[in-house]
C-alpha cells in the first residue's frame, strides 16, 4: 500500500492529517497495523484530555502485543472515533481512513516537525527485519 | 460439553452434603442471597467422568516429551507428592504454634540451608509465591537498601532486552524506571552498552544466567564490577538455575540477590499453570531485608521469625507460611537428588541440549548462536525457512504436535526471529531426544514439499488453530443459561 | 552423545564458564536418600507432628474435601501440564478454567474473573494497584482495621513503592462492624481512589455491606469486596452490594478444596465489572471456535500481560495457582450450591454451638454485638496465651491470641468452628476450657490466701 501524500507522520507510526477547521486527526499507517496483527482493542485518550507533543495517550491492542500510541503534536483532544473504536479491525481494513482521535494543535507550528511520506517510508523501511 | 450441560436441576452427590442444619441461625435475611450461585448439580459420577475426560485432552509431563524453553519441564517424582500430602502436613493450620509442627518446619529449615549451600548466598527466604513474587522481592530488598542509606536518586533498574518480561514488569511494580540493554552478536549483553548505563541513577541490573538466550554470559564478573562500581546492586533471576546447578553459584558471581524457581529447578509439578515457588537469596549486605517468615532454629528447636526478630525486612507476600506443599516436595525433591545429584542435574540437562542442537543443526536447522555452547536450552531460529517456504515458527509448533510431542517455546526471547527455544531437561533418554530430532527432520521436510500441510496444523487434535482474534474480540468469559 | 555433540566429556561442555566460577563439589550435610529412607524421614517427622482438634479459623478454614478432589487434579494430565500457551494441547485445562471463570462469577455476583492470583492477601494488594490505575487521579484507599491484620500488611508491602496511602478505619468496639462513618472519619476529607469492604471480617462479624458500599461510590470510590467464598453461597454477593454493587471483589479460595497443609499453597479469586476487564491482572480464558467452527478454549487478551506488555503490564504474575484452582472447580461442581450453602450454614451453626456452650462459662464473653458468619471474638477472664497452652496439652488448639495484633481488646480469643466439628468436639473444648479457667481460679485463690 503506499504512502498517502497528502499526510504527514510520526517516527512512532502515526499519521496525521490537517482537517479544514483547524483540528487535526491522528491514526496508524499501514505499516503500523501490518506489524501489530489483528487489532482487537483501542483505548483512545479521553475527550478534554491536553497533550504535549510525544505524549503518550492512546492504546492500541492485538492478541500478541500492545503499543502506545504518542501525541505527534500538542493540543487538546476534542473527538474520539467512536466507529473505531467499537470495531476495531477498520484499522486493519483501511488504516488511513480509520482515524482514532481528532486533536486541536495548541502550536500549529509543531506539525513543520512531522515526517512527510518519503521521510515515513524510509522509517518504516528500516523497522522491518 | 461444560459441566453445567451435564448438569440437571435437584441432583446431587447426596454423600458430599453435610446434615440440614436444624439448629438456629443469628443471620438476619437482608445478609442472606436471594438465589442460589450458578454451581453445577451433577452426581459425584458425573464429576469425576467429567474431569477425568479433560485432562484426556491435556498433554503434560507425564503423557508427551515437553521441551519447552525456559519452562524446565523434567518428570516430577511422584514421591514428592505422596509424601507432601501426609495426611499430618495437609491438616496443619498456618496459624498453629510452632511446637506442633517440627517435623514440617524441620523440612523447610533444612530446605532453607539447602538452597544457601547450592547458590552460595548467605540467607534464604522462602516466602515468594512464585518466581515473579521473588523477583519484584529482590528489587524491593535492593530498594530499601538504597532508601536506608538515603541514596535516593537511584531510580532505574537496567534489564537486557532479552530479559523475560516478568524482569521489567517487577521492577515497574516497585516504582523503578526501565532501562534495556542491548545484546551483542554472540548473545551476551553488550558490555559498552552496560557501562554507558550504569551511573548515579542506577539501584542495579536483573541478570539471567545463562541467559533467555540459552548461553552463559561470559563477562558476568566483569558486568558485575561495572555494576558495583556505580553503586548499583544485581539481581539473578534463577529461571536457569537447572543449567548450573552445583557446577557454579551465583553467589559466587558477585549476585546481591537471586530467586530460584522450585518449579522448574526443583520440579514442583506445573499445575497447568502453578503453583509455584520463588525463595530468594541474598547476600550478608540484603539480610536484613529478607521478605518474612524466615526459618529459625536454636538448640534444634525450629520457629517462624516474625517482625519483632527482622525489623529492617520489607514485610510479607502472602498472609501465611507462602507456598508450603510446594516447599515440601522440592525439599523431598533436593533429599532425593542429594550434592551429587544436583551436579547431575546441571551435567545431563546441559548434555541432552547440546546432544539435540547437534542433532537438529545435523538435520539442517539453522542454530541462533552457532558459536556457542547449548546451556541447558538453544535456540533454533527459521527465519531462512520461512524465507524460503513460507511455514513459520507457529506451523512448525503446531505440526509437532501431531508428531506426539509438545511444541518448544516460540517467540521468546523476542530478539531471534521465528524462534524455538528447546530445552530437553536432564530426564529425557536419548532414545526421547533421537525421536524428536526425527520428528523435527520430518517436519523439515513437509515444510519444503507440503508447506500447507503445516499451515492448516495441527490436524490430530480435538480442535485446531483457535481464533484468538475472535476471543479478544468478542469477550466470552463464562458461560450462562441463556448461551446458545 | 558426545561423539555427535564434538566434545570429549561432559565437563568440556561447561568450557565457557570461566574457571574461577566453576565450583568445586558440593559438601556432603545433608546426604542423599533413595525413596524408601526419604519415606521413613517423612513418616517420621509427620508422626512427630500428630495431629489435633483444631478451633482455629482467622484466614485459613478446616473444610472437608471429597477425597475425589485431588484425585483427580493429581492425574498426571493436571499436575505435569504447563501454562495452556499451545491451546489445541491444553484444552483440558482451558476448559476448565472456563467452567472456574463462570462458578466464581456467579458465587461474587461479577461479570467477569481470572484465573487466580496467588492468594487471598497479594490478591487484595493487586486490587488496590487495580483500582489506582482504574481511577486515574487519587492514590489513598481507606482499609477498615477490621480486615485481617496479615492482609493489611502484606497489602502495605506491595504497594507502598508506588506512593499508595492505605488509611486505617475504626472498628465499633460495641458491634465489631465498620461503619459509613469510620470510613469518611479515615478518608479525612480527600479524595480516595478506594474502600475495601470485607464479609465477613477478621473478627467473623458481618459488616453492613450496602451503606459502606453506597458510602464509597458516592464519594468516587472503587469498592474493592474482600469475601469469603463459602461465605458467598449463603450470603449476599459483593455483585450485589449496595445500589450499583462492588466494583471488584477478591478473597482467598482456600475454602474451596485446598488443604490447610501448613499454609499454601492457596489461590486468590479476583473478579470485577465488566468495563474493568482489561485492568485485571492474571490470565483470563476466553471461548471461540477454530478454523472449522468447533468450540474451544483459549487464553485471552494476554496483550495486558507482563510477556507482552513488560514495564507497563497491569502486574508482574506469571505463574500463578493452577492446580489449587482446578481443585476448585472439581471441589464447587461436586458440593453444588446445595452442598456448599449447607457447609456454610454448618459452620454458623456449629460456631453459634461454641459460643454457646463457652459463654456458659464464668468470665467467657462474646466481644462483639454484631452477627458473626462462621467464627468470633471471645474475651476470656484471663490472657489467652497460656489458656492456649493449656488447652494444646490437651490436644486441642484452642483458636487465635489477638493481643499482639488488638490489644485493645483486652484477653481475646477468635474461635471458628467449621463444619468438620460434632457435638462431642464442642463438648470437648467446653469441658477442658471450663477445667482451665477453674484450675486457674483455684490457683490464685491459694496464692493470696498464702500472701
Amino acid at each position: 500500500m503506499t504512502t498517502p501524500k497528502e499526510l504527514k507522520y510520526t517516527k512512532s507510526h502515526e499519521w496525521v492529517k490537517a482537517e479544514p477547521d483547524g483540528t487535526v486527526t491522528v491514526g496508524i499507517t499501514f505499516h503500523a497495523q501490518e506489524q501489530l496483527g489483528d487489532v482487537v482493542f483501542i483505548q483512545p485518550p479521553e475527550v478534554g484530555r491536553r497533550l504535549k507533543q510525544g505524549d503518550e495517550c492512546a492504546v492500541i491492542e492485538s492478541v500478541k502485543a500492545a503499543a502506545d500510541l504518542y501525541a505527534p503534536v500538542s493540543g487538546e483532544v476534542v473527538a474520539v472515533n467512536q466507529e473505531v473504536s467499537d470495531k476495531p479491525e477498520r484499522v486493519n481494513q483501511d488504516p488511513y481512513a480509520a482515524w482514532m482521535f481528532r486533536l486541536k494543535p495548541s502550536a500549529p507550528a509543531e506539525l513543520e516537525t512531522l515526517l512527510d511520506a518519503a521521510g515515513y517510508e524510509k522509517v518504516a523501511a528500516e523497522d522491518k527485519h | 460439553m461444560l459441566i453445567f450441560e451435564r448438569s440437571r436441576a435437584g441432583r446431587s452427590c447426596s454423600a458430599q452434603l453435610p446434615a440440614t442444619v436444624e439448629g438456629r441461625s443469628e443471620i438476619p435475611a437482608r445478609y442472606l442471597r436471594a438465589k442460589p450461585p450458578l454451581l453445577p448439580e451433577c452426581s459425584e459420577l458425573d464429576v469425576v467422568r467429567h474431569y477425568t475426560g479433560l485432562s484426556q485432552k491435556n498433554f503434560s509431563i507425564d503423557t508427551h516429551f515437553y521441551p519447552l524453553g525456559s519452562c524446565t519441564m523434567k518428570y516430577n517424582p511422584r514421591a514428592c507428592n505422596a509424601l507432601a500430602m501426609l495426611p499430618p502436613f495437609l491438616a496443619r493450620h498456618p496459624a498453629a504454634p510452632d511446637d506442633t509442627g517440627q517435623g514440617f518446619l524441620a523440612c523447610l529449615y533444612e530446605l532453607q540451608e539447602i538452597l544457601k549451600q547450592v547458590t552460595g548466598m548467605a540467607a534464604v527466604s522462602l516466602a515468594p509465591l512464585a518466581g515473579a513474587q521473588g523477583e519484584f522481592t529482590g528489587v524491593a530488598m535492593i530498594r530499601a537498601y538504597h532508601d536506608a542509606r538515603g541514596d535516593s536518586a537511584r531510580r532505574e533498574i537496567l534489564v537486557p532486552d532479552a530479559a523475560h518480561g516478568t524482569n521489567p514488569a517487577s521492577a515497574a511494580m516497585c516504582g523503578y524506571a526501565v532501562r534495556e540493554i542491548a545484546t551483542d552478536a554472540e548473545g551476551n549483553v553488550d558490555l559498552a552498552a552496560l557501562k554507558a548505563a550504569v551511573g548515579p541513577h542506577t539501584a542495579g541490573l536483573m541478570l539471567t544466567n545463562p541467559s533467555t538466550l540459552g548461553v552463559f554470559e561470559r563477562h558476568i564478573l566483569e558486568m558485575e564490577r561495572i555494576v558495583h562500581e556505580a553503586g548499583g546492586l544485581l539481581y539473578y533471576d534463577g529461571a536457569n538455575l537447572n543449567a548450573i546447578l552445583g557446577k557454579a553459584k551465583p553467589g559466587d558471581m558477585g549476585f546481591d540477590a537471586i530467586h530460584i524457581n522450585l518449579h522448574k529447578t526443583f520440579s514442583t509439578p506445573h499445575g497447568g499453570g502453578g503453583p509455584g515457588a520463588g525463595p530468594v537469596g541474598v547476600n550478608a549486605r540484603l539480610a536484613p531485608f529478607l521478605p518474612l517468615p524466615l526459618l529459625g532454629e536454636r538448640k534444634g528447636e525450629y520457629r517462624l521469625l516474625d517482625e519483632a526478630d527482622r525489623p529492617q525486612s520489607i514485610g510479607r507476600l502472602g498472609a501465611q507460611l507462602g507456598n508450603a506443599g510446594v516447599l515440601l516436595r522440592a525439599y523431598i525433591y533436593a533429599r532425593l537428588l542429594g550434592p551429587q545429584g544436583m551436579r547431575r542435574v546441571a551435567e545431563f540437562s546441559t548434555l541432552n541440549a547440546n546432544y539435540l542442537m547437534a542433532q537438529l543443526r545435523n538435520a539442517g536447522f539453522e542454530i541462533a548462536f552457532p558459536r556457542r555452547r547449548a546451556s541447558h536450552e538453544f535456540i533454533v531460529t527459521l527465519r531462512r525457512l520461512k524465507e524460503e517456504t513460507g511455514v513459520t515458527a507457529l506451523d512448525v509448533a503446531k505440526r509437532l504436535l501431531d508428531k506426539g510431542f509438545h511444541a518448544p517455546t516460540i517467540y521468546f526471547p523476542l530478539l531471534v526471529p521465528e524462534c524455538l527455544l528447546i530445552e530437553p531437561t536432564e530426564t529425557e533418554s536419548k532414545q526421547t531426544l533421537d525421536a524428536f530430532a526425527a520428528a523435527m527432520t520430518e517436519i523439515l521436510a513437509e515444510a519444503r514439499s507440503d508447506p500447507q500441510l503445516l499451515k492448516t496444523a495441527p490436524h490430530t487434535t480435538p480442535v485446531h488453530r483457535l481464533d484468538d482474534v475472535k476471543a479478544a474480540r468478542i469477550l466470552d468469559l463464562s458461560w450462562s443459561p441463556g448461551a446458545a | 552423545m558426545l561423539a555427535t555433540i564434538g566434545a570429549r566429556s561432559i565437563d568440556e561442555l561447561f568450557d565457557e564458564i570461566p574457571p574461577e566460577l566453576r565450583a568445586p563439589p558440593l559438601a556432603d550435610t545433608l546426604p542423599a536418600l533413595n525413596e524408601m529412607e526419604i519415606t521413613r524421614l517423612m513418616r517420621d517427622r509427620a508422626g512427630r507432628d500428630g495431629s489435633w482438634l483444631s478451633f482455629l479459623g482467622a484466614g485459613a478454614y478446616e473444610h472437608h474435601i471429597p477425597a475425589a478432589v485431588w484425585q483427580i487434579v493429581t492425574r498426571g494430565e493436571f499436575y505435569s501440564a504447563y501454562t495452556p500457551y499451545q491451546p489445541e494441547a491444553s484444552q483440558g485445562t482451558l476448559q476448565l478454567l472456563y467452567e472456574y471463570q463462570t462458578m466464581m462469577t456467579s458465587l461474587t455476583g461479577l461479570a467477569v474473573t481470572n484465573a487466580s492470583l496467588y492468594e487471598g492477601a497479594s490478591a487484595l494488594a493487586e486490587a488496590m494497584l487495580m483500582a489506582v490505575r482504574a481511577h486515574r487521579s487519587a492514590r489513598r484507599i481507606v482499609v477498615p482495621r477490621a480486615v485481617h491484620p496479615a492482609w493489611r500488611r502484606v497489602a502495605r508491602t506491595i504497594v507502598r513503592n508506588q506512593g499508595i496511602e492505605l488509611l486505617e478505619a475504626a472498628y465499633d468496639r460495641e458491634t465489631g462492624q465498620t461503619t459509613p462513618a469510620a470510613l469518611e472519619a479515615a478518608a479525612r476529607g480527600g479524595d480516595i481512589a478506594a474502600a475495601v469492604v470485607p464479609q465477613a471480617n477478621f473478627f467473623g462479624v458481618l459488616e453492613p455491606v450496602d451503606e459502606l458500599t453506597d458510602w464509597a461510590q458516592a464519594r468516587g470510590a472503587h469498592v474493592i469486596a474482600l469475601a469469603n467464598p463459602v461465605a458467598m453461597a449463603l450470603l449476599k454477593p459483593p455483585g450485589e452490594w449496595g445500589s450499583k454493587g462492588a466494583d471488584i471483589a477478591v478473597g482467598d479460595g482456600q475454602p474451596l478444596g485446598a488443604p490447610l497443609a501448613g499454609g499454601g499453597p492457596y489461590f486468590g479469586f479476583m473478579a470485577c465489572r465488566k468495563d474493568l476487564v482489561r485492568q485485571m491482572p492474571g490470565r483470563i480464558v476466553g471461548a471461540t471456535t477454530d478454523g472449522e467452527g468447533r468450540p474451544g478454549f483459549v487464553l485471552t487478551l494476554q496483550a495486558r500481560e507482563q510477556h507482552i506488555r513488560r514495564s507497563k503490564a497491569t502486574s508482574n504474575i506469571c505463574t500463578n495457582q493452577g492446580l489449587l484452582v482446578a481443585a476448585a472447580t472439581v471441589h464447587m461442581a461436586l458440593l453444588g450450591p446445595e452442598g456448599l450453602a449447607r457447609v456454610a450454614r454448618a459452620c454458623h451453626a456449629n460456631t453459634l454451638d461454641l459460643v454457646s456452650r463457652l459463654t456458659a462459662l464464668a468470665g467467657v464473653r462474646r466481644a462483639f454485638s454484631g452477627t458473626f458468619f462462621h467464627e468470633t471474638v471471645l474475651r476470656l477472664p484471663r490472657p489467652a496465651a497460656p489458656v492456649l497452652r493449656a488447652l494444646k496439652a490437651q490436644g486441642i488448639l484452642g483458636g487465635l491470641d489477638l493481643a499482639g495484633d488488638y490489644p485493645e481488646l483486652g484477653h481475646a480469643l477468635l474461635v471458628c468452628a467449621t463444619e468438620t466439628k460434632d457435638a462431642g468436639d464442642l463438648a470437648r473444648y467446653a469441658e477442658q476450657l471450663a477445667r482451665i479457667l477453674r484450675k486457674g481460679t483455684r490457683r490464685s485463690t491459694r496464692a493470696s490466701r498464702s500472701r
